[in-house]
């Protein structure tokens, strides 16, 4: 299967769900072609509404009728809506716990040149922060038609991360999606790599490298972010004895560090973060900032090696103070 | 420096150049927002050539005219108005233009010399130009501040507040233009959310109210005259500019899948060859 934007695999899955739940009412604020809400809008125009260009609006009146049992859908990019609705995402949908969910796109630098104002780096950590917020991030086309599913079904406020770029296919129809767990997409013992979205892929092309030099590497998808995998995170510090976390966010606040806070007080291994580090993005080709950003394979064969470096004198250091 | 004649037929001259532009830096890297920029191209052309004051070669001048760019996708005009009155080489924008480390980034972006504010999440731009328009008050300068907004973008709530804000506290060296082309990003401004009574709205918000045809280089130049003299009367003034989304291009025209997609090889070659034709 070609590579293809996990918003195509939103777009099309929400349609199938217009079938067959009448309850699911469509919000965009001028992006649906961008978001692919369209697709519902061209099938369901009475359950749709282009709510203009005004992002908070759109984000209340969805918790009004989410309140009164409808499931809402609000689509736009990632940053202006997380950015822009900020107040209203916060009281009107996850101080009330209404059954809204945020789905944006063009998240990350491979929105590529339209440049910072429209790469959203910051979208993990605000909704994380949130409480009744949960967090999710497919890792391609199949798995965003699977967390469409159920992030319908399951009530409360969901925020879905969703991309313009097209990414690799590199799960199959058969695969199942648990909400609230990791996946093992490669089994390895020297070290492991946590990631979500694009960069999933990278990290499979690193694990791929490092077997050339007698590296064996865990990696793990990691779609739901919050509440993410706490127990194979846990069985991957204590097997592997090193994590890395890779993501297409801003270093603070994003999956890294909900890890790191986890395993501080369960289990410290060393551990590195590749994101991008407290900047803006940029103008350029989508795989042209990947590189730039330090996201693509090389950089995090690079960074497991640095890593592998420190587990070992790491556990040398202890072996001299026994 | 301000241009107290202007040789109307040289900038239909410019204005017809920069629209073949617009389109192929844009059709060059395969992406950007050409619609928006071509129904802004008499406007911008009117502002650096006829109305306001400045200095290529101290572009932060402090008695300088600010021009805020609200609709920050509208980069391919922006920067080449900003490039024809000479505040760079138009050279580098067109091999730059929203390529990985240049400074001519995919939205407006204060990199580039003559840009003012960084812009490219709609209905920020009214609020900051009425903060550098108080600004003056301070400084005790002179200056006026332009803000360029898109018919689509005074949907968000923040114009509104900030509409509100300008008129309370009688700020007179501020002018709102609107580029009124009637489309946004998907379909017909006034089907999806109706901006409409444009003139009661505004005028009952406390603004001076002027609508002109936007690609008329008279009736601009008049109408920003007009803004001007009315200093001193303690009201802000808005233009709201009737304009085409796609304007001298006829299958781009009133077509809003044009906002925010480069023409392919073969719709390029056709509208240069229409621009071209154009008197
Ligand atoms: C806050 C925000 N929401 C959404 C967008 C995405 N967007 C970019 S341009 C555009 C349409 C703008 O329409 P209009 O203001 O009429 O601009 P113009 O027709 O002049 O291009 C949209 C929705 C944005 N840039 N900022
Ligand atoms: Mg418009």
């Amino acid at each position: 299967m070609q590579p293809k934007p996990t918003r195509d695999g939103f777009g099309e899955e929400l349609v199938s769900l217009g079938y067959e739940n009448e309850k699911i009412i469509v919000f965009s604020a001028d992006l649906e072609d961008s978001v692919r809400s369209e697709y519902f809008k061209f099938k369901f125009p009475e359950r749709f509404y282009n709510v203009g260009i005004a992002e908070q609006n759109m984000v209340g009146i969805a918790a009004g009728l989410a309140k009164e049992g409808f499931i809402t859908f609000v689509t736009s990019f990632a940053v202006f809506l997380t950015n822009r609705a900020y107040d209203f995402i916060r009281i009107s949908v996850c101080y009330n716990n209404f059954n809204v969910k945020l789905c944006a796109s063009h998240a990350g630098v491979t929105v590529g040149e339209d440049g910072a104002t429209a790469q959203s780096l910051e979208d993990i950590a605000i909704m994380a922060v949130l409480p009744n917020m949960r967090v999710v991030c497919p890792v391609d086309y199949l798995e965003a038609k699977k967390i469409t599913r159920f992030i319908t079904n399951e009530y409360g406020p969901f925020y879905m991360r969703l991309s313009r770029a097209p990414y690799p296919i590199i799960t199959s129809e058969t695969d199942k999606f648990e909400f609230g767990k990791g996946k093992i997409f490669m089994e390895g013992e020297d070290l492991t790599i946590i990631s979500y979205g694009i960069t999933v892929s990278e990290s499979l092309k690193a694990a791929e490298e490092l077997k050339k030099d007698g590296i064996s590497a865990r990696v793990i998808n990691m779609s739901t972010i919050k509440p993410f995998d706490e127990q194979l995170v846990l069985d991957s510090a204590e097997k592997t004895g090193a994590i890395l976390v890779v993501e297409e966010h801003e270093i603070t606040n994003g999956l890294g560090s909900m890890i790191a806070r986890f395993l501080s007080t369960k289990k410290p291994v060393p551990m590195e973060f590749i994101a991008v580090n407290d900047v803006f993005g940029v103008s350029g080709k989508p795989y042209e900032l990947l590189e730039h950003f330090g996201l693509d394979y090389k950089n995090i064969y690079n960074v497991s090696k640095k890593l592998l470096k420190r587990k070992k004198s790491n556990s040398s250091h202890k072996k001299n103070n026994q | 420096m301000l241009k107290t004649k202007v040789d109307i037929s040289y900038l239909k001259k410019l204005a017809r150049e920069m629209r073949k532009k617009i389109l192929i830096m844009t059709h060059e890297v395969n992406s950007g927002h050409p619609g928006g920029s071509m129904s802004l191209v008499e406007i911008m052309l009117s502002l650096y050539f006829y109305k306001i004051k400045y200095d290529t070669t101290n572009p932060l001048w402090d008695e300088r005219d600010r021009v805020i760019i609200s609709k920050g996708h509208a980069t391919p005009v922006v920067y080449l108005t900003l490039a024809k009155a000479g505040f760079f080489d138009e050279n580098d924008l067109m091999k730059g233009f929203r390529r990985f480390g240049s400074v001519f980034q995919g939205h407006v972006y204060t990199g580039v010399p003559g840009i003012e504010f960084n812009t490219g999440s709609l209905g920020q731009g009214l609020s900051a130009g009425i903060g550098i328009a108080l600004s003056s008050r301070y400084k005790k300068k002179d200056f006026n501040v332009y803000v360029i907004l898109g018919d689509g973008e005074i949907q968000e709530g923040s114009i509104w507040e900030a509409a509100m804000f300008a008129s309370h506290h009688k700020i007179d060296n501020l002018c709102a233009i609107i580029d009124y082309n009637k489309i946004q990003e998907n379909g017909f401004v006034n089907e999806i959310l109706s901006i409409e009574p444009l003139k009661d709205r505004w005028e009952s918000f406390g603004w001076n109210y002027i609508e002109i045809d936007g690609h008329n280089f008279e009736q601009i130049f008049e109408a920003l005259d007009a803004f001007t003299s009315s200093k001193g009367q303690g009201k802000p003034t808005v233009i709201v500019a009737n304009t085409i989304k796609g304007k001298g291009v006829s299958f781009m025209e009133y077509n809003h899948t044009y906002h925010g997609r480069a023409l392919n090889k073969e719709e390029l070659e056709k509208a240069l060859q229409e621009l071209e034709g154009e008197k």
